[in-house]
């Protein structure tokens, strides 16, 4: 376990010293602000809750968990670090889950830091803090299961390009699954399908943690979601490490 | 003497290439091993064999008994490896990359500080600690990496390209420093600088085509032909071309 903590120090102060960390969070903030008040009618619903900041979360975190992926196990092979790192006495997994730790919590610290919303809508009326916690809750869950899939790409390819576009393909595969769009199509046409879609949709998921359902389902659905992609990351980091 | 690194028909195979094709040898302790031989000839592959990096296709290696293979922590942990072209984290500082590669090998606290600053001063980075990596010369990369294979005073060192980039001063440095530390352990370093065999090395392995097809001491390497160079291209040479 040593291993872990050590990967994860050094990760997330790498976040910190290169300007990855900056440039996230201000663009994480100014989007996500800007997106509830517009087009997610903070104002005008006259509801005091943040249901429109989190259902933007994920489409959002489409775009720039991939941007913090695609580098994660790329860049070390392109400086020739994945040689530095892999032959240190630390196991495969533990470089693998310290890595996705670090990312991890640098999404959650990007998260926190849209409190301002919280207070806002503290000030404006007596909203429910329980649902808009267990509604972080399931954006952290979203972060940690885009961060899972996205470092498995990551891991496969030498290609930043290629992992960021494949990444943000999953990401969008996930987020879109459970959209009115994708369910009635594929129910129309490809019932099973439609089976599928919705249950590993992302979304669905989210929408139940914003209402302040927190289901021990939608825990195990993460929680594997998110052990088999590092699972399979370390498989992709023992097969291609060489390469 | 007993054998810190043992080789045993370590064998890599690319596809239809065949990088390093059924290599054994044993380096005691004491000893510093030159490896040599052409670009691609299989050197940097058996090395990161050896540091677990690269999965053997046939054969395998121990490093102080345990198996690089079955036991890759376990070796890991009494090896100094330098990779090629020394790798190193380039927002990091000397300090800062020097710790965390010590706090990946178990060190805490005071122990920590004391073998980054002891690491430092074998290299001579004391003037730089707080610089970030990237800002640095060549030279001083390559002393970078160094120090991190010697923090943790492995029994076991391998080094690929030690002096590759360095100014001459800096390469005389480096050879006392392995010359200095020799007799505590088993080094092994690869190079294509015939000199720097005769300088630091006490046995030479010569390996072209993935073949080992010379293990003697460097003087007896030379006083088979008229110079070095000629025994090198004598032996790494296919035959008709030679």
């Amino acid at each position: 376990m040593g291993g872990v903590v050590t990967v994860f120090r050094r990760e997330l102060a790498s976040y910190f010293a290169t300007p990855v960390a900056t440039v996230f969070i201000v663009i994480f903030l100014v989007l996500s602000g800007a997106l509830t008040f517009t087009l997610g009618n903070f104002f005008a619903r006259g509801q005091a809750d943040l249901g429109p900041f989190f259902t933007f979360v994920p489409w959002l975190f489409l775009f720039l968990v991939p941007a913090l992926t695609m580098r994660l196990w790329a860049e070390e092979r392109r400086l020739g670090t994945i040689e530095l790192l892999l032959t240190l006495p630390i196991a495969q997994w533990e470089a693998v889950v310290g890595k996705f730790l670090a990312a991890w919590m640098f999404c959650t610290i990007a998260l926190a830091l849209t409190f301002p919303l919280v207070i806002t809508v503290n000030v404006l009326g007596t909203p429910d803090n329980g649902v808009i916690l267990s509604g972080y809750l399931g954006c952290v869950m979203v972060a940690g299961a885009f961060l899972a899939v996205g470092a498995a790409i990551s891991a496969m390819t030498k290609n930043q390009v290629i992992a960021f576009v494949l990444a943000v393909a999953a990401c969008f595969f996930l987020t879109a699954a459970g959209s009115p769009v994708v369910s009635e199509f594929l129910s129309q046409r490809v019932p099973q399908m439609a089976e599928v879609a919705r249950a590993v949709s992302i979304t669905d998921r989210l929408a139940g943690f914003s209402r302040g359902v927190i289901s021990a389902r939608d825990i195990v659905f993460f929680a594997s979601f998110i052990g088999f992609f590092l699972f399979a990351n370390t498989v992709a980091v023992d097969q291609r490490k060489a390469d | 003497m007993t054998a810190l690194i043992e080789i045993e028909r370590l064998t890599k195979r690319f596809g239809a290439f065949t990088a390093v094709d059924d290599v054994t040898f044993s380096v005691a302790k004491g000893e510093v091993v030159g490896f040599l031989g052409p670009n691609g000839a299989g050197k940097s592959t058996t090395m990161r064999m050896l540091a677990g990096f690269v999965t053997p296709t046939a054969g395998t290696a121990r490093i102080c008994g345990d198996d690089v293979v079955d036991k890759p922590v376990a070796a890991r942990r009494h090896l100094g490896f330098l990779p090629e072209g020394a790798p190193t984290y380039p927002e990091m500082s000397v300090t800062g990359f020097l710790e965390f590669c010590a706090r990946a090998r178990g060190f805490r606290g005071s122990e920590l500080a004391d073998r980054v600053a002891h690491a430092m001063q074998l290299t001579q980075l004391e003037g730089v600690r707080l610089q970030p990596v990237e800002t640095l010369s060549k030279g001083f990369k390559r002393r970078v990496g160094l120090a991190a294979a010697l923090s943790h005073d492995p029994p076991v060192l391998v080094l690929d390209e030690p002096t590759d980039g360095l100014d001459p001063n800096q390469k005389h440095e480096v050879r006392n420093l392995i010359r200095a530390m020799a007799p505590e352990k088993a080094i092994v370093i690869s190079t294509h600088i015939l000199e720097e065999v005769g300088a630091v090395c006490t046995r030479a392995v010569v390996i072209a085509r993935g073949r080992v097809v010379a293990d003697t001491t460097p003087a007896e390497l030379a006083a088979r032909g008229p110079s070095m160079d000629a025994v090198f291209r004598a032996l790494t040479l296919p035959r008709e071309a030679a």
